[in-house]
């Protein structure tokens, strides 16, 4: 089950939608491809969606907490889309916080936000 | 009353059967959206903890019925290392392998019950249970 997660280019965002459950070698695939993508096409924001996830767990925050980071570090900006309801709340339960990251409803929501935000 | 099934874990594929056993038995119990949500991703804690600290153990999922309610029962049981200080690991961000040490504390809030059973050198046993409402 080695699906890598498909990484679309608009403009200068990179479009990540992740459709499936994550496993861990699908989680570090995804961010080294993410990485390399955003150094190669010069990308400056980075817009991941998550509306088809109905669980996440500290690995897999861990994972999304790295990718924003460095992201960051590599000068993009980064917004985080379609968080459901039940994944909100397990999140705060497991006391994990998503720090230095935007946030939208959904997709259009977030590349309205990272637009501004990179006009700015 | 009890039903239960159970999945070995060797492999971090069987992390993903073990969560979804559980999703598909919160959902046939009758658990809303939120709480397949919480025991999913105790189920997913509690699988990569055995994965990564004891190498090899088993996820039991048990349909339960006390005091006239139902609920869900998740035991996670190996034979690994064991864990020397309980007290020490139910705190948030106390971790020996570089994680995020939101696991065990983690557990614990979004369940309803949690008990660790654990014995060094001989292995864990975790019990925890959600409660249908
Ligand atoms: N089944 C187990 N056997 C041995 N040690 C364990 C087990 N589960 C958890 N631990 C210990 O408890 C610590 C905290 O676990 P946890 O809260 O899940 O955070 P993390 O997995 O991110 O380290 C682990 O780093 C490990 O040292
Ligand atoms: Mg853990």
């Amino acid at each position: 089950m080695n699906m890598r997660i498909p990484i679309l280019k608009l403009g200068d965002i990179l479009i990540v939608s992740i459709q499936w459950e994550l496993d861990d070698q699908n989680a570090i695939q995804f961010q080294e491809d993410l990485l390399n993508r955003l150094h190669s096409k010069n990308a400056r924001g980075v817009l991941i969606d998550l509306t088809p996830i109905d669980f996440i767990d500290s690995f897999i925050a861990k994972v999304l907490g790295d990718v924003i980071n460095m992201s960051s570090l590599m000068g993009a900006k980064v917004v985080i889309t379609g968080i459901q309801p039940a994944v909100a709340i397990t999140l705060i339960e497991l006391g994990i916080r998503l720090e230095n990251v935007m946030t939208a409803l959904d997709l259009e929501n977030g590349l309205d936000k990272l637009q501004i935000e990179l006009e700015a | 009353m009890e039903c239960r099934s159970s999945v070995d874990i060797f492999t971090e594929w069987d992390i993903v059967a073990a969560r979804q056993l559980g999703r598909n038995e919160a959902k046939s119990i009758g658990f809303g959206t939120v709480d397949q949500a919480r025991i999913t991703t105790a189920i997913s804690e509690l699988a990569r903890n055995i994965y990564l600290y004891a190498g090899k153990g088993n996820i039991k999922i048990e349909r339960t019925y006390d005091n006239n309610q139902y609920g869900i029962t998740i035991i996670a049981s190996d034979e690994g290392p064991g864990i020397a200080d309980v007290r020490k690991v139910m705190n948030d961000g106390y971790s020996t392998s570089g994680g995020l040490g939101a696991g065990m504390p983690g557990v614990r809030r979004l369940m309803d019950e949690f008990n660790v059973q654990s014995e060094q050198g001989v292995g864990t046993t975790i019990t925890a249970v959600k409660w249908l409402r």
